[in-house]
């Protein structure tokens, strides 16, 4: 119905050759870093902080403290990052713990994996993601952006990274990864989101193909 | 927010695109103009929802962005109040270029935290930045509709208070018809702060939202106020982080948050 229609009058910007083909469709690039949440921005205590990777179930979890959590070895990443709500921002730098190395540190303490995970944060904020979405080299728990601790608006001190998704499933202020044998919705997903989020694809709503 | 608690993914219908028609235009301020548009199939949408707009152009380019809806779920005609950024690539077209009889592409409505339904009782606390009010105005808007035959008793069991921050009164979007719904409903108080200019013998407020304007504003913690704060990211983070302060439950205070991590408002 809508293939044809042109609104009157709109030119636009177009992307200059060097940002071309780094935008995944109906994305603008953003030089700022816009902040996107749906509540107060937690402050917890680095001292009570942790994080902890849980098996399906009751399974067992494997759990690390600020100072284990920062003894893990980190890898630094450049990566384009894209919000649903349209802006994308190319380039970013994290420092962070490859979910590889959680996962491998994890199974030596007897954490079975399971096909899907679920983020839990501080908050109460959920977000699901297919295993594969989060292994091989795809997924960190950042605590470090520009080479600067990451701030709390931002997810400090530490949020998922999932570059190659929607940044909502980037969960900021992230605590846990919880492993769960069926998938289940997080918080944006039971709330009209898509389940999956491929930029590429334009999964932004919960019904897009 | 649900507390780490999931749910079975739901089967929803696709948000499809669709034209609607440009049935009316109000300048709110030099730089905010109000579109009201005729959506023929409108599913229909809750207060403090959004709508994805999509721009064509001859070529075929195109770009997309959100915008928060300002009207009421009880009016048939949508309306989006659009600020005009001065290097934006869409919200000039919108608010410069678009007319009356044109058609806009959208899809909606979108968005299913930052909501409220005026058949929530207790007190509503709407705290805005700029143009953060829109998605409030759809608020007050929405509880003006469904208690406009109410008895006081009646308004008073969903008292609102907005607390709205702008730089001058000619940025305050809605200002006459904030004072308009205010005169008529003792349920309701618009405070207003001005951070640059405010009007000539203004006694209210005359700076930055900040933590003591709150506690004086807001309910007290323990009447659990539902609270919707919308504003640049730093209003917002302010004003949120102030409110858990002053012991509002964070889970009853949600935020929507625009733009990058510097700003004015």
């Amino acid at each position: 119905m809508t293939e044809s229609f042109i609104s009157r009058g709109f030119r636009g910007r177009r992307q200059s050759g060097t940002t071309a083909g780094r935008l995944p469709p109906g994305q603008y690039e953003t030089r700022d870093f816009p902040v996107l949440s749906a509540g107060p921005t937690p402050r917890p205590s680095l001292a009570a902080w942790d994080f902890t990777l849980r098996g399906p179930g009751e399974a067992p979890a494997a759990r690390w403290t600020w100072s284990e959590f920062q003894a893990l070895p980190h890898e630094t990443v450049t990566r384009d990052i894209h919000c649903v709500t349209k802006w994308s921002k190319f380039d970013t730098v994290w420092e962070g713990v490859s979910v590889d190395t959680l996962l491998a540190e994890a199974k030596a303490q007897g954490v079975e994996p399971a096909p899907y995970v679920l983020a839990v944060s501080d908050g109460g904020y959920t977000t699901n993601l297919p295993l594969a979405d989060v292994t091989g080299g795809k997924a960190w728990i950042a605590a470090s952006y520009n080479g600067q601790p990451l701030a709390p608006e931002h997810g400090g001190p530490a949020r998922l990274l999932v570059p190659h998704l929607y940044f909502w499933k980037s969960a900021k202020w992230v605590r846990q990864l919880r492993m769960m044998a069926k998938d289940a919705a997080g918080f944006w997903e039971s709330l009209g989101y898509h389940n999956y989020g491929d930029p590429w694809r334009e999964q932004r709503y919960s019904g897009d193909t | 927010m649900n507390d780490g608690s999931v749910s079975a993914a739901p089967r929803t219908a696709a948000i499809v695109w669709q034209l609607a028609t440009v049935v009316d235009v109000i300048m709110e301020t030099p730089t905010a103009r109000t579109i009201i548009l005729d959506v023929p199939h409108w599913p229909g949408h809750r207060a403090g929802q959004h709508v994805d707009v999509r721009l064509t152009a001859e070529d075929g380019y195109q770009a997309q962005r959100s915008y928060s809806i300002a009207s009421a779920p009880q009016d048939p005609r949508i309306a989006l109040t659009i600020e005009r950024l001065d290097a934006g690539e869409v919200s000039p077209y919108l608010t410069e270029v678009l007319a009356i009889g044109d058609r806009l592409e959208l899809r909606g409505p979108i968005g299913g935290y930052f909501v409220w339904d005026a058949a929530r009782e207790g007190p509503l606390l709407l705290v805005a930045g700029g143009s953060g009010i829109v998605p409030l105005m759809a608020m007050l808007r929405h509880r003006a509709a469904a208690l406009e035959h109410a008895d006081m008793p009646a308004r008073h069991k969903v008292p609102a208070r907005l607390l709205y921050s702008s730089r001058a009164w000619d940025d305050t979007i809605y200002r006459d018809e904030l004072a308009r719904l205010m005169a008529g409903d003792d349920a309701l108080d618009v405070m207003l702060t001005f951070t640059r200019e405010p009007p000539l013998r203004w006694t209210g407020f005359r700076r930055r939202i900040d933590r003591m304007m709150l506690a004086e504003v807001a309910w007290p913690p323990a009447e659990r106020p539902h609270v919707f704060v919308c504003g640049p990211t730093p209003f917002v983070e302010v004003a949120a982080s102030a409110l858990v302060e002053l012991g509002h439950d964070p889970a009853l205070v949600k935020t929507e948050r625009f733009g990058p991590t510097g700003g004015s408002v």
